[in-house]
């Protein structure tokens, strides 16, 4: 192998790659906040009785279940954008993943309702508690309990999806950066090792500080 | 066959070539992480704790750094060691390491799924090493793992659109193609999304009868 390494103008853009990481958090925690959300209500509506919401509940999680993320980052991106609705690559990023997070978590949460057994459900009614009360402050919090370990695995998700941005022209998160500096440099193979390198670091810091939080959250 | 606008039979044509070409790559794909997940997954399952945490810890590197950056990596490995593979066997590799890298978790849960006693009862009945595991372990353990296999063939087959990045024209690439011609991005992907669908769909139904099915025995 001839090929020579060059370190040296990786390290120097160090700075840059970092902030860059920032926004790749940013890009991810905004995606899965929003997604957890829109899953709630995605989760409710296809337990729900009622047709008219079981239905749209229905075509947004297999929508999300079975295309590919990059496809739903297209949809909004060219999609919209050929309907006269410019949308900039950092939303059709950021409500991409928002779209695929939701769609993953509704499954999730379906599962984690199942769980939370039905008499809990009655008993608040009972006490006097309203529909909407009931499940803010009974079965939710039972609920993302379940559902926690799975949550925090989407979560690395969304921090993987976020490198799709660059396909779309973003070049302000870790992958974008990277690109950008890797078309002036041409140091492809330095650029995204330290890329992959970051990306990593930041799965792992967060899975860690996740199992922290569970472990303290969920002892009795 | 007419679609409106300027579409044409002879487009959607080409949209079907590039989901020939995403069938192929999810293919090989699946075949080589089958193999290695399998091979890696009874390694993590029986070899002695310190070797299995080794080799759990350098697959996790794989789940833990986004496909694109692998594929950028791999690809610029393909030019720098001179290899001169064409891309489409750069992206079928890449894809089949991913893949193998979740394949092995999943084997070694069905491993862990088949009871310790069983697997002592036949080895003292006298199977050796080798038929116990071809005869027992692996039977029980495909039946309790088949669906989440079949969850991660679906999953290979969309992040096969990533591979559009190093220059293979796949279903979502060729959508692209199409689109610069025909100037109706929301048509032609609505169409590729119905494809992937179509693709998708029926085999994710499939998996989750199954898991019912098989789960409440």
């Amino acid at each position: 192998m001839d090929y020579q390494f060059q370190w040296r103008p990786v390290l120097r853009s160090l700075p840059d790659l970092l902030w860059g990481s920032l926004e790749t958090v940013e890009i991810a925690g905004l995606a899965m906040l929003f997604g957890t959300v829109l899953a709630i209500f995605l989760a409710l509506g296809k337990r729900s009785t009622k047709k008219y919401l079981i239905w749209p509940a229905d075509a947004w999680i297999e929508t999300a279940r079975n295309t590919p993320a990059l496809f739903q980052i297209y949809m909004l991106y060219f999609g919209l954008g050929s309907l006269g609705l410019q949308v900039s690559s950092y939303a059709a990023l950021l409500f991409g993943i928002t779209f695929n997070n939701a769609g993953y978590l509704a499954e999730t949460f379906r599962g984690g309702f199942a769980a939370v057994p039905e008499t809990q459900t009655r008993a608040a009614r009972s006490l006097g508690l309203g529909a909407a009360q009931t499940i803010w402050y009974v079965v939710l919090p039972q609920m993302l309990r379940a559902v926690f370990h799975a949550m925090t695995n989407q979560m690395v998700w969304s921090i993987l999806m976020s490198s799709l941005g660059v396909v779309v022209g973003l070049n302000t998160d870790l992958t974008g950066v990277t690109q950008k500096l890797n078309v002036v440099t041409y140091r492809t193979f330095e650029y995204f090792f330290v890329a992959a390198a970051l990306y990593y670091l930041i799965s792992k810091a967060f899975t860690l500080s996740a199992r922290i939080v569970a472990w303290r959250l969920f002892r009795y | 066959m007419y679609f409106g606008g300027s579409f044409t039979w002879g487009d959607f044509q080409f949209l079907l070539s590039g989901a020939v070409t995403t069938l192929s790559i999810t293919l090989v794909a699946v075949i080589i992480g089958t193999c290695l997940g399998v091979l890696f997954g009874l390694v993590r399952a029986s070899s002695p704790w310190w070797i299995s945490n080794t080799l759990g810890a350098v697959l996790d590197v794989f789940r833990s750094v986004p496909l694109l950056i692998q594929l950028v990596l791999f690809n610029s490995f393909n030019s720098m060691l001179k290899l001169n593979w064409p891309t489409f066997t750069v992206g079928c590799i890449c894809l089949g390491i991913y893949a193998s890298a979740f394949c092995t978790e999943i084997v070694r849960s069905g491993v862990g799924a088949v009871p310790q006693t069983t697997r002592r009862a036949a080895r003292s009945l006298g199977l050796s090493w080798l038929q116990e595991l071809t005869s027992i372990t692996l039977p029980i353990a495909t039946r309790v793992v088949f669906p989440s296999w079949l969850g991660l063939a679906l999953g290979v087959m969309k992040d096969t659109a990533l591979v559009l990045w190093i220059g293979i024209v796949e279903l979502l690439r060729s959508s692209q193609i199409v689109t610069a011609r025909v100037q109706e991005p929301l048509l032609i992907l609505g169409i590729t999304g119905l494809i992937y669908f179509v693709m998708s769909f029926p085999i994710a139904r499939l998996g989750n009868q199954l898991e019912k099915k098989w789960g409440t025995q």
